[in-house]
């Protein structure tokens, strides 16, 4: 693992299809769960107008990225960058306040809330220090319908809806506030078909509007479809930064599982 | 009031008068409250007597109070176990600091309802800092409460209120006078119809989808039956009580907080899902802390409020049942054992079926044992309701964690 990050991780020198400065910076990010080591010296840099894909095997400290990238967990060492300035991230509202917004594996909806609660929760819009359920509701069907979402009622609370509406209105709420990076935790693991196809497109319709995009994922193809870099982790270190056009799927299923790629195994960073 | 109204349900947060989706609402209280009324009336003709019915809702306004606040704290998936005895707290100290201190009354309530948001405080920071249970704090806070109840009240056990000061006066012979009664009715549905139609008018601006006319009219017509009749009814007699209007006006206020207010929301998200609620950037640790001082700050209120219409506090204050009864009426009111669901109108439903059962075997010369026996029977129900309702929602729900 000593050269685990010794091809283009950082700084956009490497095989990035994007130039320019990050949206959103890690720098030596390392956290520890008592004895594990989740992630060690992690760096990952964020475009706008890119769909950064972090994969890795199960335990590969995927969510303890999204958790500190979401705010929810403080890093024990290591910095974000927001638009080149250091900070901490303390709590979610705070990472939401900067322009990052995470939609989180399990999304974080509350069931007894109906849609319009649920995507206004903790940012609700105020008239004369009351709530202003007009205008929550017009906003909601207007980024809804945005979405291409089938939402029959967004006064319905969201224990009704079905998986795919579910996930929709959590990808909604993630984009109202306009966020400068979009972090989606596995966000097609419950979907079918129809519905997974119709998360990529709103990634790809996300990434186009101009925002940065990490999509955390296991799975292969929803990464070949929509991303433009792939980072791989590997037991908490970085352990690859593909450029995905040209990134075969072998060497990154080499990466993740650290088996030496029989072919391309220098460029793929892989220390076998 | 709000468009919540239009389709929301009552326990989700919308208005008591809104639609239900396959979701009981009040019904089922209300449901019980008129079979509880009719039975007791065809057995004793008094029941359902306007005298009887002042006395009635005499009797519920301070513990209504006490429900109203373990309402908010069922509604963050919290509980109190501590109403009862932190009421007797409250109540022995009004008495000791007003009698024997010779404290000015309203130093002495001040007093008690500050303690009683500071033993909530305590509960608060115990369970969000240290991670306790509040089933144990409270458990805790109760045998504290009725160590300090003893201590305070010293070694008489009892202390009177003068029937002249003014709690005494406020709390058993004050009412409202026919003509301020029906100002404040009218008041109210005046305040309904305008917040209604500016409403209406608001969301036929943003294309929204608006109740019409006839409805706003109609649902405005039965709050106005609502109102006006029991108004009238208990004005035949001595008329409503200074007390009860006071509980009622706490209701409507704590109403008002949870469904129009970003508090109000951050309580039923953290009570829906707290990890939710957390990761949506509330600052949950306040919303459970702002709960428990609100229950017990509301406990020590009644608690001082059932001091005043006794005229006395004295060890028994607070104690036996009175924790139980106010959790059983604020369950079988409609709030959810579960968190996240309720009214602040469940505590008004749940008093009334609690003192209408109690006033009516009162009426029968039944004994105790058996008003105790009834109103298990109606909490099992009450609970049994909210456990199915939970479960069918969530089986028709999408994918859940």
């Amino acid at each position: 693992m000593s050269a685990a990050t010794d091809h283009g991780a950082g700084h956009g020198s490497g095989p990035s299809t994007t130039a320019g400065t990050p949206v959103l910076s890690l720098r030596g990010v390392s956290h520890s769960f008592g004895a594990v080591r989740a992630l060690v010296d992690v760096d990952l840099d964020v475009h706008p107008r890119e769909v950064v894909a972090v994969v890795g095997d199960n335990g590969a400290g995927k969510s303890t990225l999204v958790g500190i990238m979401a705010g929810t967990i403080v890093p024990d060492a290591g910095e974000l960058v927001v638009d080149g300035q250091e900070l901490g991230l303390t709590s979610p509202g705070l990472a939401r306040q900067l322009g990052i917004a995470t939609v989180f594996q399990d999304l974080a909806l509350c069931d007894d809330l109906d849609v319009v609660e649920n995507l206004y929760l903790g940012q609700e819009l105020r008239r004369g220090g009351v709530l202003d359920e007009v205008a929550m509701e017009r906003e909601a069907w207007r980024v809804l319908s945005r979405l291409g979402a089938r939402v029959d009622s967004v006064r319905a609370p969201v224990a009704t809806l079905s998986g795919g509406q579910r996930q929709t209105v959590a990808i909604a709420r993630a984009l109202l506030g306009d966020p400068r990076v979009l972090v989606l935790d596995e966000p097609t693991a419950a979907l079918g078909v129809t519905q997974t196809a119709e998360v990529l497109t709103t990634i790809e319709r996300v990434r186009d509007s101009g925002h940065g995009v990490v999509l955390v994922s296991h799975n292969m193809a929803d990464v070949q479809a929509v991303a433009d870099r792939v980072v791989v982790l590997r037991r908490g270190r970085l352990n690859g930064d593909f450029d995905a056009e040209q990134a075969s799927y072998e060497d990154i299923i080499a990466a993740i599982t650290g088996v030496s790629a029989p072919r391309r195994r220098r460029t793929a960073g892989e220390d076998a | 009031m709000s468009g919540t109204a239009l389709d929301l349900s009552w326990r989700h947060g919308g208005a008591p008068w809104g639609r239900w989706r396959g979701e009981p609402g009040p019904w089922p209280v209300i449901g019980a409250l008129v079979v509880l009324s009719l039975v007791f009336q065809a057995v004793n003709g008094n029941f359902l007597s306007a005298d009887n019915l002042v006395n009635l809702t005499l009797q519920s306004a301070s513990l209504g109070i006490i429900t109203l606040g373990v309402v908010l704290v069922l509604m963050v998936g919290q509980i109190d176990l501590s109403v009862g005895a932190v009421s007797g707290l409250a109540a022995a100290v009004v008495a000791v600091g007003f009698v024997q201190q010779g404290w000015p009354l309203w130093v002495a309530v001040l007093t008690a309802v500050l303690l009683g948001a500071g033993i909530g405080g305590v509960y608060g920071l115990l369970t969000t800092r240290l991670g306790l249970p509040s089933f144990v704090v409270t458990l805790a806070g109760l045998l504290v409460a009725v160590g300090l109840q003893v201590r305070v009240l010293g070694s008489t056990g009892s202390v009177n209120l003068p029937y002249e000061s003014w709690l005494v006066r406020f709390a058993q012979q004050t009412f409202l006078h026919p003509v301020a009664s029906y100002a404040v009715v009218a008041l109210v549905l005046a305040a309904y119809v305008g917040s209604r139609l500016l409403e209406r008018r608001r969301r036929v601006e943003a294309e929204l989808s608006a109740a019409s006319l006839p409805t706003v009219a109609g649902r405005a017509a039965v709050l106005a039956v609502v109102l006006l009749v029991p108004t009238w009814y208990l004005n035949t007699d001595r008329g409503v009580g200074a007390m009860v209007a006071l509980f009622v006006g706490l209701v409507v206020v704590a109403d008002l907080l949870l469904r129009r207010t970003a508090w109000g929301r951050s309580v039923r998200a953290v009570g829906s899902n707290v990890d939710s609620a957390r990761r949506a950037g509330i600052a949950v640790r306040r919303v459970y802390v702002t709960c428990f001082m609100a229950c017990t700050a509301l406990a020590a209120l009644g608690g001082v409020l059932s001091a005043g219409r006794l005229a006395a506090a004295n060890q028994g204050t607070g104690g036996s049942d009175l924790n139980l009864t106010a959790i059983a009426a604020a369950v079988i009111g409609g709030t959810s054992l579960f968190g996240g669901r309720g009214s602040a109108w469940s505590a008004v439903l749940g008093v009334l079926v609690i003192q209408a059962i109690s006033s009516g075997l009162t009426l029968l010369n039944v004994d105790s044992s058996v008003r105790y026996v009834v109103t298990g029977v109606v909490l099992a129900l009450a609970v049994t309701i909210d456990a199915v309702s939970r479960r069918r929602s969530e089986a028709g729900g999408g994918v859940r964690r």
